[in-house]
């Protein structure tokens, strides 16, 4: 697709008819594209062009809300208290208020994606131009952005092509946060809808991004095989001098690896990666390592691992240089987004600001061109390691159990500790010389740093605790699959049929953040689970890094035990916060590839298609962010269900079903326009799961869906009863909603199933062709 | 016994919880409920009292209490383990979600809880359960049988050591097998 401004002026002209003076026409974009399928009924649509659509989902799947705060103090009427039904000086009633904190949040974490793909657009566009082709799976792929092409009606053929997507999402978003001003939006549900619509926008944003740089920086391209790299502390040289890039945006990575590789200093030095930074410079560059998620930045830093660290935007712990600091290692701030204090060098000559930071006479720098921070770290990061000399902050074992000592058993760590870990028992025994409960403690801590910031004795808790795990940290050396990007087409023609009619029994998308209740295993646990069980295991971000952590009994971890494609049993990585787009274009490939529904601007029916018949589900076992609220509520916005640990309560909103009300499960018939109650499948739109059993057992029901056929509907519920055993004890005391006929009972489970049947009136129903849009309906009854 | 939050940054509340100073207090208000509710959560086998986890003390409870009890994640398999049945298990957001709907009959279908009782959710999942139950069921009363102090219930337990927290459970259970 091309497009362009076009202004036509004409001072003065005769013609046939007349004269004419000062004719001034502007257009403002002539559109030349070769996508030849009709446009559909809603090309980029506005905050209410799929308003209907988001009640349809909203009356099913209800809010539940917890509010974190029973105060509103964004405008200096307040604070008002908003306990109990009572409202504030503008009239918000609690229910609002949570419901556009719930939105405010979509917003944030929607406009950090969509400014990180802009930066990465503007960079490479710059480097490359704006007419450099896009190419995310060469001929495997034919659509390549079907969350854009869905949702603006684009189909996007250039870099430059990606700027007019852009312009979309970042006015969508500006218009959503415009409604978070006081004195705006009066209703809990049109509030609920703009999050769903800024989460639709967020999937546009980051789809821009991520086929962006596969475009244009090399990565893998949707490929099943893309290279298995280094993971885990243990991974990392640590003879050899180490740049720690942290964050997000992979610029400055670039500019890293470039110039080591231009100066033969890529054999010399290692570049490691924490959080999505590290998945996108290892698609970028399979040598580069990855450290682990966001929680390691402290133990990385404290152990003094890091020689210099190098800070990108998203997720970064805000005083990190502090930290650094204390272990000598510079600090290169490398986006507009944090520049922590640092004087702008990005104008300076590199010789100079090499020299400031070699000999501390700065401690950091903030330097915004790409380049010139690969030149200055690969500098720096040689010249200061040898006077660093892993310089580290981490006590002695010795000093642990004196530092222990100190401790009054006064729990403020406990009660500062967002997991509630039993912190002041591990002191207890470390100050008698056991440190065993701190090492244990190590396995899980999130290392958010909280309790040493409570404790009135100034211990350094998480050092110690990361000195006690010294040695499991030391062997952390895993395996990671590299982003892979995008599902191909071939790939989705393969799982098309068997999905849509339920032969594999789900999709499960874990992604996300790692502020896990229980530590990582839990992420490994769940996604070999479901992988064992044959269905499509999709990874991202720390999710697609905790699940490598861990390995099997034959030694081996997630990625070399099961394939890498969309395939049952496959485990794939798509890549970073950004390529959870590709997941929710997975789904609409198979509406639009498969089931071959119209793709472009024709929202509704997609969602619609995914939403009765894609057994896909998604999991933010340790969603910690506005982001991972923001490409939640994409999901939600297709129909998708998502479930959160237990740590996502604190989002403050679930949408949920009631299947104790039949009268929310009715659907229409396509074939015939008659109202068929399909129970409920799938029955929320987001939970909590409070435990992993709980989680696996939520998992396999929610991937059941109103259009599965028979046999598919009974490979599902063979699955769910089979968990529900296993890790509940018990056999689900709902069964009887999902059984259509009884030809959907799994065969070995006839017995059990009977007496469930029995035990409550079931009645036989039939499979329709699901729609919740009347105008789907292909002959409506008389 | 501190009245304090356990988690120390849970103090965003206008309406607090009145601390239970004694359980006799908390059984009397249990009493005169007419259809209280106890939901157990995940921290049941978690968290242990005298070389015994909660869960034994909550069916201790239950059996002499009647109050029928729900069971959140994976503890209905626990209980019946330990042969006790439990009147329901869903997860916590679907009981609670059921709690704030006013048209709910409950789960014999006879009508609205009047009183619910939590115990052993993770703090932080308890705590937003509450004060959703505060702000979308106001005439509902909530009371914590942690040892946790919880702002948002009706009532809660002063944050008590474990050792006062088995007594406590003790002195109430013995008090609806008819002890003094």
């Amino acid at each position: 697709m091309t497009s362009k401004n076009v202004r036509l002026k004409i001072d003065e002209m005769k013609t046939p008819t007349g004269l004419i003076k000062n004719l001034e026409v502007s257009i403002g974009k002539v559109v030349n594209d070769n996508w030849t399928e009709p446009m559909g009924p809603t090309p980029m649509p506005s905050m209410t062009a799929l308003r209907d659509w988001d009640m349809k989902l909203l009356n099913k799947y209800k809010p539940f809300y917890m509010p974190d705060c029973d105060l509103c103090c964004l405008c200096t009427f307040g604070k008002c208290d908003l306990t109990a039904g009572k409202r504030g000086a503008c009239g918000l009633d609690i229910a609002t208020q949570s419901s556009r904190i719930v939105m405010l949040a979509c917003a944030i974490g929607a406009a950090c994606h969509t400014a990180h793909s802009r930066h990465l657009l503007h960079s490479l566009i710059e480097k490359y131009g704006r007419r450099y082709p896009l190419n995310v799976g060469g001929l495997n792929i034919k659509v390549e952005a079907p969350v854009t092409r869905l949702v603006t009606g684009i189909k996007p053929e250039t870099l430059g092509d990606l700027d007019d997507v852009l312009t979309y999402t970042e006015e969508q978003i500006t218009q959503v946060l415009a409604v978070g001003h006081t004195g705006q939006e009066g209703s809990n549900l049109d509030f609920e809808s703009k999050a769903l619509h800024v989460g639709m926008v967020d999937h546009v944003g980051m789809e821009v991004g991520d086929i962006a740089q596969i475009s244009a920086l090399g990565y893998p391209k949707a490929d099943p095989e893309a290279p298995l790299v280094k993971l885990g502390i243990g991974s990392v040289d640590r003879t050899k001098p180490v740049i720690m890039c942290i964050g997000h945006n992979v610029m400055p990575s670039v500019g890293i690896i470039d110039y080591a590789k231009e100066t033969k200093a890529d054999d010399k030095i290692e570049v490691v990666g924490l959080c999505c930074t590290a998945l996108d410079t290892t698609r970028y560059y399979s040598r580069a390592k990855i450290v682990g998620p966001i929680s390691w930045e402290l133990r990385f830093v404290r152990a003094g691992l890091a020689d210099l660290v190098v800070l990108d935007e998203q997720c970064i712990r805000t005083d990190i240089y502090e930290e650094a600091a204390k272990v000598g290692a510079p600090v290169i701030a490398a986006s507009e987004k944090n520049c922590m204090g640092f004087k702008n060098r990005t104008n300076d000559p590199a010789d100079e600001i090499v020299a400031d930071l070699v000999s501390g006479k700065v401690a950091g720098v903030l330097i915004l061109d790409p380049e010139k921070v690969g030149e200055v770290a690969v500098r720096v990061v040689q010249k200061v390691a040898p006077i660093r000399k892993r310089k580290t902050v981490l006590p002695s074992l010795e000093e642990v159990t004196q530092i222990a000592k100190a401790c009054t058993q006064c729990s403020k760590c406990q009660r500062n500790c967002p997991q509630d870990y039993a912190i002041p028992a591990a002191m207890k025994a470390a100050a008698q010389g056991d440190l065993s409960l701190l090492t244990d403690l190590y396995e899980t801590c999130i290392g958010c740093g909280r309790c040493e910031e409570a404790c009135p004795q100034k211990i350094m808790i998480h050092s110690l605790i990361v000195k006690a795990g010294e040695k499991a940290m030391c062997e952390e050396n895993n395996l990671c699959r590299s982003g892979r990007g995008a599902v191909s087409d071939v790939e989705i023609r393969n799982v098309g049929s068997p999905i849509v009619l339920g032969e594999i029994p789900g999709i499960v998308a874990i992604v996300g953040c790692s502020n896990y209740p229980k530590g990582g295993k839990d992420v490994y646990d769940i996604a070999r689970e479901f992988a064992l069980r044959r269905y499509i295991v999709v990874l991202s971000g720390c999710s697609a890094m905790s699940a490598g952590s861990y390995r099997n009994a034959d030694g081996q971890t997630l990625y070399e035990e099961f394939p890498g494609g969309f395939e049952a049993g496959g485990v794939m990585n798509v890549g970073s916060c950004v390529a959870n787009s590709h997941i929710a274009g997975a789904a609409i490939k198979v509406a639009n590839i498969f089931a071959k529904r119209p793709l472009r601007g024709n929202y509704e029916e997609i969602a619609d298609y995914i939403h009765n018949r894609l057994g896909a589900v998604g999991l933010a076992w340790g969603a910690y962010s506005q982001k991972a609220a923001a490409i939640g509520a994409g999901f939600w916005r297709l129909g998708v269900p998502v479930i959160v640990g237990p740590h996502g309560v604190k989002y403050r909103r679930m949408l949920m079903g009631r299947e104790d009300k039949p009268e929310d499960w009715e659907v229409l018939d396509a074939r015939t326009g008659d109202k068929v109650n399909v129970g409920p499948a799938p029955e929320h739109l987001f939970n909590v799961a409070e435990t992993k059993e709980e989680c696996m057992v939520a998992i396999a029901k929610l991937c059941i869906r109103p259009n599965d056929t028979w046999k598919g509907r009974s490979i599902k519920l063979s699955h769910y009863v089979d968990l529900s055993k296993r890790y509940l004890g018990v056999m689900p005391n709902d069964l009887h909603l999902f059984v259509r006929t009884k030809a959907d009972i799994p065969m070995t489970m006839k017995d059990e199933f009977e007496k469930v049947l029995a035990a409550n009136d079931w009645k036989e129903t039939i499979i329709p062709d699901p729609t919740l849009l009347p105008r789907m309906v292909r002959k409506m009854k008389e | 016994m501190s009245c304090e939050p356990w988690q120390c940054a849970e103090i965003a509340s206008t309406k607090k919880a009145n601390a239970i100073q004694k359980p006799e207090i908390a059984v009397a208000m249990i009493k005169k409920a007419q259809r209280p509710l106890l939901i157990v959560g995940s921290n049941a086998t978690e968290r242990y009292m005298e070389g015994k986890p909660l869960i034994d003390y909550m069916i201790d409870f239950a059996n002499a209490s009647k109050v029928p009890v729900v069971a959140t994640a994976h503890m209905v398999g626990e209980f019946l383990k330990r042969g006790y049945q439990p009147a329901s298990f869903m997860g916590a957001m679907d009981i609670g979600q059921r709690i704030v709907d006013p048209t709910w009959q409950g789960l014999d279908g006879k009508g609205h809880p009047d009183l619910i009782l939590l115990v052993g959710l993770p703090y932080y999942v308890e705590s937003l359960m509450l004060s959703g139950f505060k702000h979308f069921a106001p005439d509902l009363k909530t009371m914590t049988l942690d040892n946790l102090f919880h702002v948002h219930a009706s009532w809660s337990f002063p944050n008590a050591t474990l050792e006062e927290w088995a007594a406590n459970l003790k002195v109430m259970t013995s008090k609806f097998n008819g002890g003094n």
